[in-house]
């Protein structure tokens, strides 16, 4: 069907059901879930409603499959609208019971309900204080609407921003929304988004260019991946809205081609948009005109920076050029550009049809809104989050991610990728807000958080960011190459047992110039995992270089691992699980033979009564 | 279908300009397993990018590989969730059990291993994903189990 006028979209809209009162069962088909097994409960779910034609008779049951409802570490995750249950580890011999129990007799499976590590039960999901504390605005929709149903998206409210829009804004209005909304790009950097737009549709150029930068390359970050795969419509209705303020007929969505799932999924939702007239010619009659291409990246993490994309769009290798030249007057074949990443496109439908007013007022003063991110790592509950900007890090590990895993002790959390720095206890009570976390020396960065304990050795972590920097340079400055080869093998040679007390202030040397002197992005920012870690873990650094001993026990070379036999109990847990096979028993305590130890710490993290040491 | 008709069929698709090539090449790839030399020789003459282009594409880009793969695709996700939580142990039994580096095909041409950068499954770390298949929460123990190779072939059996 297509909407030849904005009246006939608005007719539709309005004799669409309301979907609240609608039961509703959600299967969530996010990453983690589908390797859990999510689709093969979504059919026994599906066969299981057709076994019961009775269902049909009394209510109207939907079954959907969403995209990523947020808790993984618990899935699959099946969820009961409206009455919000939340059931979790669900397994498709658990779809009879669902039906005939939970949606035909509104009986509660009490095995399923979320238990939190201190044995408490929940029923709904808004109980649970990993949800509890979340304010769901980028993912408003994802976890709760088919994404590849156009009708269930409009049926939340989608393409509604479109609409008043087209009715109602000039694109100077449009332009001034956002702004006084305070949204500033949520791919790290925190430009302000409608300042991006003015500077653009004031450029001077044959043409324009929008494009959604889908290159999520920073290793343990997922959110855009997740907002691709789960609401697709509303990073297409957001880039139409922003091609209407910017007068651009062509826009692009670059997407790594590591996401099979988002790049389907967004391949339909532009061919549905374009069918129901929201996308192509003449959308809703009005006379505006916007096409969206999808291009597919080939796996190269400097393409996240916002000019190497462009080359990569117009084909070419992804090298960055000098930041003099701004995109917003050159960008995409030297034309006027705009680039946001995936979240900033998903908050602009939401700032116009509920207001700046209401935009601005939640976050803090500089950083407004909320920010998505993927807390991974050593926290109990991992998975995909959104909160208030200036919610202080603290609440974001210890009420949402409920701590630390396996009783260990906290060490750092890592926030901005690559890009971005390790912080330390004490730092813990930063808010998430641009300017504070870049004081702090790490960064906003796209939204990957990852939180890091005793077992985390910070020099191999340092070491980990440069060898991976140091294989993504594309090489076309020198100040990278050559800074982040310099840098690995410093801090490579520490790990090693084989560093001195000179080469810390060598690396601070080499961070400075590479602040200074890196073409783009990625070199400038290069430094700061590595300079953070300084700053915070010296003494780890000491002991690697002074003692020749790694604390953590991650660096082969430094570490040797022990069994107390007071804490022993010769279970053999460490014995079947050493790849080695160095480990035999001596009376009744459990002994490593150094000589074939290969320091994996297997052992270490097998052992359920803290009996294997580092030495 | 012929090499020469396969190639025709996906060029088809597109308008030739050089801002396809990365999608072309995609293409080519997930037909022939890697991008074989007369591809680009192909591409080249049909479309008229220059070959230097084309290879400079197909080598700057990792995604894209010059050499035959192996027939089950072993891919570790590196990403910093997973380095935590053991990555790098994980490549390690890969290794010893298949004889061959990242970036390597098993001689009898079952099996290539490569190393990613992220998945973006950081949920369920560690990660290796064969053959598109995601197979979270990743042990030497599981991996051993989930890569029985007998000793002249190599057989897959999921676990």
């Amino acid at each position: 069907m297509r909407f030849n006028t904005l009246q006939e979209f608005w007719d539709f809209k309005n004799s669409l059901k309301d979907s609240e009162s609608e039961t509703t069962i959600l299967v969530c088909g996010g990453p983690g879930c589908l390797a859990r097994g999510s689709r093969d409960i979504y059919q026994a779910l599906q066969q299981e409603k057709e076994k019961h034609p009775e269902v049909s008779l009394n209510i109207e049951l939907k079954i959907k499959e969403t995209g990523c409802h947020g808790l993984c570490q618990k899935g699959p995750l099946v969820v009961i609208m409206p009455e919000k249950l939340f059931y979790t580890e669900a397994r498709p011999q658990d779809a009879k019971r669902i039906i005939e129990d939970t949606v035909l007799k509104g009986q509660i499976i009490d095995e399923l309900l979320y238990r939190s590590p201190d044995g408490k039960v929940y029923t709904t999901f808004d109980e649970i204080p990993f949800y509890k504390h979340q304010t769901r605005i980028a993912l408003r929709n994802v976890g709760n609407i088919d994404p590849e149903d156009i009708t269930d998206y409009i049926k939340k409210g989608g393409y509604t921003a479109l609409a008043l829009v087209l009715k109602e804004f000039s694109p100077e209005q449009v332009i001034q929304a956002i702004e006084k909304s305070g949204l500033r790009g949520r791919g790290g950097g925190g430009f302000p988004t409608g300042k991006k737009w003015r500077y653009c549709r004031e450029a001077e150029g044959d043409t324009r260019y929008i494009i959604c930068n889908g290159d999520e390359g920073d290793p343990g970050a997922f959110m855009d991946r997740s907002i691709m795969e789960g609401d697709p419509h509303s990073v297409i209705e957001g880039m139409v809205i922003g091609a209407y303020a910017v007068g651009s007929p062509q826009g692009y969505i670059y997407v790594r081609e590591e996401y099979p799932i988002a790049v389907r999924r967004l391949r339909k939702a532009i061919d549905d948009a374009e069918k129901h007239g929201f996308l192509g010619d003449n959308i809703l009659g009005t006379g505006f005109s916007f096409n969206i291409k999808i291009k597919r990246g080939g796996g190269a993490f400097v393409c996240g920076e916002s000019t190497a994309l462009m080359k990569s769009i117009e084909g070419n290798i992804g090298e960055p050029r000098a930041k003099y030249i701004h995109s917003v007057e050159r960008g995409l074949y030297n034309q006027p550009t705009v680039l946001n990443n995936v979240e900033t496109w998903c908050n602009v439908p939401v700032i116009i049809t509920r207001g700046w007013e209401w935009f601005a007022e939640i976050g803090t003063d500089k950083s407004k809104g909320t920010k998505a991110f993927s807390l991974v790592g050593k926290a109990v509950n991992t998975g995909l989050i959104e909160v208030p900007m200036g919610t202080p890090l603290k609440k974001i590990i210890y009420q949402i991610g409920g701590g630390i895993a396996g009783k260990k002790k906290f060490k750092a959390v890592q926030t901005g990728g690559p890009s971005g720095g390790c912080l330390p206890e004490e730092k813990l009570d930063l808010p998430v807000d641009y300017e504070k976390l870049t004081q702090a020396g790490s960064m906003m960065g796209s939204g990957g958080l990852i939180v890091m304990d005793e077992r985390t050795c910070m020099v191999d972590v340092a070491r980990y960011f440069l060898k991976f920097l140091m294989d993504e340079s594309c090489g076309k400055c020198v100040p990278c190459r050559e800074g982040l080869l310099q840098m690995f093998q410093l801090i490579d040679s520490i790990t090693k047992g084989k560093g001195k007390m000179e080469y810390l202030d060598t690396i601070e040397t080499l961070g400075w110039a590479m602040k200074e002197g890196c073409l783009c992005g990625l070199g400038k920012s290069a430094p700061n995992p590595v300079l953070s870690t300084i700053r915070y873990f010296k003494e780890e650094y000491l002991a690697h270089i002074q003692a020749k001993r790694c604390p953590a026990g991650v660096c082969a070379e430094l570490t040797a691992f022990y069994i107390d036999p007071e804490l022993c109990k010769a279970c053999g847990a460490c014995i079947k699980a050493c790849p080695a096979e160095s480990i035999t028993t001596q009376e009744d305590f459990c002994v490593i033979d150094d000589s074939k130890c290969t320091k994996c710490g297997t052992c270490y993290d097998v052992c359920r009564f803290g009996a294997v040491k580092v030495k | 279908m012929s090499f020469m008709r396969s190639l025709e069929d996906i060029l088809s698709n597109y308008d030739h300009g050089p801002e396809d090539i990365i999608e072309i090449l995609h293409e080519v790839q997930s037909r022939f397993n890697h991008i074989p030399k007369e591809a680009i020789e192909i591409i080249h003459r049909k479309t008229h990018i220059p070959k230097s282009r084309i290879y400079a594409i197909a080598t700057f880009y990792k995604a894209f590989s010059l050499k035959p793969r192996g027939e089950k695709i072993i891919r570790v996700c590196m990403g910093t969730a997973c380095h935590l939580k053991g990555a790098p142990s994980i490549v390690d039994e890969i290794k010893k059990q298949l004889g061959i580096s990242p970036g390597e095909v098993t001689k009898d041409k079952k099996f290539s291993l490569e190393l990613v950068n992220c998945v973006g499954s950081c949920s369920m770390a560690p990660v290796v994903v064969i053959d598109d298949k995601y197979h979270g929460q990743m042990t030497r123990q599981k991996i051993r189990k989930l890569l029985k190779q007998d000793s002249e072939g190599g057989i897959l059996h999921e676990v």
